[in-house]
């Protein structure tokens, strides 16, 4: 804070909404202040107001929400008492925001230049003859290949990289001062977060503007910000240089976000908070009382489950432990030259008639291209890959949610890949192979209630009879799940995206299934949040002996639950093999550039 | 559907409770005692401390007691929150208000009202609205006011019969429609846009020619003309949730397809439904007296609002015009009422428009 007058300057700033339970403070008198050229950090979680602090700024809040008290002054200007007609003038040309969702930023009917062309006309930047020159000229800028016949283009025909391109095209048209960049890469795959940021950062700081990175990554935050605000709860919790922040955080929060992030060589129990690492001391004797727990009780088919291992906390004794089943027992699952194609939508009926030559494209798309690989009893695989890589595809599959093209699955020696997808829902085979979901809250039905979620397998396919016994059961497996009770009769939208998550896996685990195919299950939920799933996860393999595919593109994560690594591009196996061996030393390229892609703080 | 008690959502929740109740009550019995038995915390309860302190860091801080469902409170939280809701949506509360008085005309109406509906007394007949009779009386001396409130009850009955068949049809048909594509969609899509094809009160003048001059006759005309409107909306509903996470997680748990359209799909399109519903009572109740105006229907002299409106219509220009002003007012509160609580209930429902 070296200037007298900051570009940007937050002073107790409160911000509240009116809802249907009263008024809810969003915000409460927090101070940032922006320096001009500076990129700033807003790190917080889910509800941390992280957002609706850029969205005061900006003065766009919703009907129900305002500021209640405090000041923003940008440039000198006091954004509460200004004009709407000043405010409009302010948004786009001096200050402007990069949003989440590219695509739901961008109008789908309007091509990408002539939404350029838009902003520059509504600041009458350019006189109107050199319009579309000057847009071409931005689409260039922000590194889009090819700019004069992109202009033309629809926002659904680019990619979700591409799309954020010409979001931040359209947000740095009018050489804005300040930049705000709300999650702007969440939705996207690590290598494209990463030239993404790069682009960012590279023009912001080639313009002297200032940005305020709004994100809920640590790690992302570290690499390429000069200062990091930490939120929680609507206050401002710790601001600090970023170098210092994440080598000497002064704040507890802070710490327990930073234990939370997965990172290299950190295991699965560092994640949690310290306070809880004593308690989790007495976790695993509280396991194994588990594990007594759950072979005492009958089990969905009666299949009592050896209790032999004890709880393996390090990986190595993970490994062993797998190594020791792998040996016992043929592979749990075998696929081979698996092959998944769809017909690619060409032009149909009159459009074909008249269309003239025959398209030089093959008729199918291959999603999935003859991969093989095997999952051992009691060993979690990962499968890894960008998005439209195939990997969502392959477990669907395997999942035989979705018939395949070509190829073999076999099942504990029994090729499942032959049944039609249709028809393996009610068959017995159905309740050894389930799924947790990458998104809790689409996958719960709204109308159920937590329990009748869960119950939902049981009744169908599940020994248990008799509604107290159902019952029993659900809380047997809300126990193990460490799902309070009293939740259980709740719906979906009165629980927590980390509750979701638990019911979801209770759903899951309740026919005691052979293989847990685990879909991104923490995508969708906050560090702290993904920490304790995580653990949990770990905690219900190692006692309830199943095997998981866990579908992931996060490779820090993968590395922490995975004995071992399947990666994917476009279709296929790019390599495979233990899960130290191929995030160390990776042998194909392409595993390198993920990698690489992930940013790398400079923790201590 | 956050915090909204529906009147159908309870029920609905209600519903899928006794299913569970009845295909559990034969095996109660069997059940063992070493289910019930509690397990030891294990350590995922231990990290659930952390979590749970972090849950409360994700919501925000509300000042307003919290409105948690709890068993003692829950019938006087449910009805702050139905005041809430009205004190919020003032104009609905007001055609709530209405529907109530319509209900109640219709069940208790022909016990209260002061004269019979049918007795006609010549000497009394084309009477001015009096302190005897609140409306007047017709050419035949029957009491207005009393053939008004009683019609209520055979409108009324037209109207929710209607409405409830077209659910089943049109509703039925669009999420199999919407849940099932190909040609399940093709061929509710071409029945609806047939019916759609007719000016849709000819059509409905036209069944009732064909079928005969009877009440379930009008109830299913006016149920057909309904059905592209609930076919659609059903359609398009159940069609952005055939790939919803809970669908395939319930192809898991081995449900077949007509049960996850049944008892996953459907519950969940209830609520577009129900304002689907009460918007198109209006309507209903329109057309059921248009179709009596005009002499197909129901026929005189029993009471009924398109009816007495034709009778009075021939008197308008002698200047007794309360024989037809009256029911022609009264079926216009009805429409009126119908539509301004189907405009609060899909206010109510749309999450854009919930703060």
């Amino acid at each position: 804070m070296t200037e007298t007058v900051p570009l940007l300057d937050v002073a107790d700033l409160t911000v509240e909404f009116s809802t249907r339970r009263g008024i809810v403070r969003a915000v409460e008198h927090i101070d940032v202040r922006i320096a001009k050229g500076e990129t700033v950090g807003i790190v917080g979680e889910s509800g941390s107001g992280k957002s609706v602090t850029s969205y005061a700024v900006m003065r766009i809040l919703d009907r129900a929400g305002r500021i209640a008290a405090g000041a923003v002054h940008f440039t000198g200007l006091d954004v509460r008492a200004a004009s709407e007609d000043q405010m409009r003038n302010l948004r786009g040309r001096e200050m402007s925001m990069i949003f989440q969702n590219p695509r739901a930023a961008l109008n789908p009917i309007r091509k990408v230049g002539r939404q350029i062309e838009d902003v520059l006309e509504q600041h009458s930047q350019v006189d109107s003859s050199a319009l579309t020159d000057k847009a071409i000229e931005i689409l260039d800028q922000v590194r889009i290949a090819r700019p004069r016949e992109r202009y033309h283009a629809y926002p659904f025909e680019l990619s979700g990289g591409m799309c954020q391109r010409v979001v931040i095209a359209l947000a740095l048209a009018c050489r804005p001062q300040l930049l705000i960049a709300d999650e702007p890469t969440t939705g996207l795959d690590v290598t494209t977060q990463k030239t993404v940021m790069d682009l960012i950062v590279e023009l912001t700081k080639r313009r002297g503007m200032s940005t305020i990175l709004i994100t809920h990554d640590l790690g992302l935050a570290a690499s390429y910000c000069d200062r990091v605000v930490v939120m929680e709860k609507g206050r401002v919790v710790e601001t600090a240089p970023s170098r210092e922040i994440f080598t000497a955080p002064s704040q507890p929060y802070t710490r327990k976000l930073m234990r939370a992030t997965p990172r290299p060589g950190v295991s699965l129990r560092d994640l949690l908070p310290e306070d809880d690492f004593i308690a989790t001391g007495s976790g695993v004797r509280g396991l194994q009382t588990c594990q007594e727990g759950v072979t005492a009780l009958p089990m969905g088919e009666g299949v009592r489950r050896p209790c032999s291992r004890a709880a393996p906390t390090d990986p190595t004794a993970r490994a062993r432990a797998n190594g020791e089943a792998s040996k016992t027992a043929a592979p749990l699952l075998v696929v081979e030259k698996l092959v998944k194609e769809y017909p690619r939508k060409g032009l149909g009926g009159f459009a074909k008639i008249f269309q003239r030559k025959p398209t030089p494209q093959p008729e199918t798309f291959r999603a999935v291209d003859g991969i093989s690989f095997t999952i051992n009893r009691g060993e979690s695989v990962g499968l890894v890959g960008e998005s439209g890589c195939g990997k969502s595809t392959t477990s669907t599959m395997v999942m035989r949610l979705v018939d395949k093209s070509d190829g073999v699955i076999m099942f504990d020696g029994e090729d499942i890949g032959a049944i039609a997808a249709k028809a393996f829902a009610k068959l017995p085979m159905r309740k050894r192979i389930q799924m947790v979901f990458q998104d809790p809250t689409d996958s719960l039905n709204p109308r159920f209630t937590a329990a009748r979620a869960i119950a939902d397998p049981i009744l169908r396919l599940g020994d248990v009879k008799g509604r107290a016994a159902v019952r029993a059961r659900c809380e047997t497996l809300a126990r193990q799940v460490g799902l309070p009770l009293e939740l259980l009769d709740r719906f979906p939208h009165q629980l927590s995206g980390g509750q979701k998550a638990r019911v979801g896996i209770a759903r899951a685990i309740a026919l005691s299934p052979d293989l847990v195919i685990l879909d991104e299950p923490t995508a969708a939920l906050d560090v702290s949040v993904q920490a304790v799933v995580l653990n949990l996860l770990q905690e219900l393999k190692d006692s309830l002996g199943m095997s998981y595919l866990f579908v992931s593109h996060d490779l820090n994560v993968v590395r922490l639950l995975c004995d071992r690594v399947i990666v994917m591009q476009a279709g296929r196996i790019v390599e495979q093999g233990p899960t130290e061996e191929i995030l160390v030393s990776p042998q194909a390229q392409y595993t390198r550039d993920l990698l690489a892609a992930i940013p790398h703080p400079t923790f201590a | 559907m956050s915090n909204i008690a529906l009147p159908n959502e309870a029920s609905d929740q209600r519903g899928n409770s006794f299913k569970v109740r009845a295909q559990s009550a034969s095996e109660d019995a069997r059940e063992r005692a070493d289910d019930t038995r509690p397990q030891p915390g294990s350590s995922a309860a231990a990290v659930l401390a952390s979590e749970a302190s972090d849950q409360r860091g994700n919501s925000f801080k509300v000042r307003a007691p919290d409105t948690r469902p709890q068993s003692g409170s829950s019938a006087r939280a449910m009805l702050r929150h139905a005041r809430y809701i009205l004190g919020e949506n003032t104009v609905t509360g007001v055609a709530f208000a209405l529907f109530l008085v319509i209900v109640l005309a219709a069940l208790v109406g022909p016990y209260l009202v002061p004269y019979d509906p049918l007795a006609s007394d010549t000497a009394a007949a084309l009477k001015a609205p009096s302190a005897a009779h609140w409306f007047g009386t017709d050419q035949l001396g029957r009491d207005v006011f009393s053939r008004v409130v009683v019609a209520t009850r055979l409108d009324f009955f037209i109207a929710v019969a209607s409405v409830a068949l077209v659910f089943l049809m049109g509703g039925l048909a669009g999420v199999a429609a919407g849940f099932f594509g190909g040609w399940t969609d093709r061929v509710v899509g071409r029945i609806a846009d047939t019916i759609m094809a007719f000016p849709l009160f000819v059509l409905a003048m036209g069944i009732v020619a064909a079928l005969g001059n009877t009440v379930q006759n009008v109830v299913l005309a006016t149920a057909i003309v309904n059905f592209p409107l609930y076919a659609r909306v059903a359609r398009a509903e159940a069609n952005v949730r055939r790939e919803a996470g809970f669908v395939q997680a319930a192809r898991l748990s081995g449900n077949g397809e007509f049960r996850i359209l049944l008892a996953q799909i459907l519950p969940n399109i209830m609520p577009i439904m129900v304002v689907q519903m009460s918007l198109t009572m209006g309507y209903a109740i329109l057309n059921a007296a248009g179709l009596s105006f005009i002499g197909l229907g129901v026929r005189p002299p029993t009471a009924e609002w398109g009816i007495m409106v034709a009778e009075g219509a021939a008197f308008m220009v002698s200047g007794e015009w309360w024989i037809a002003f009256f029911p022609g007012a009264a079926l216009m509160v009805a429409v009126f009422c119908f539509n301004l609580l189907g405009d609060g209930l899909r206010d109510i429902v749309d999450p854009q428009r919930r703060t």
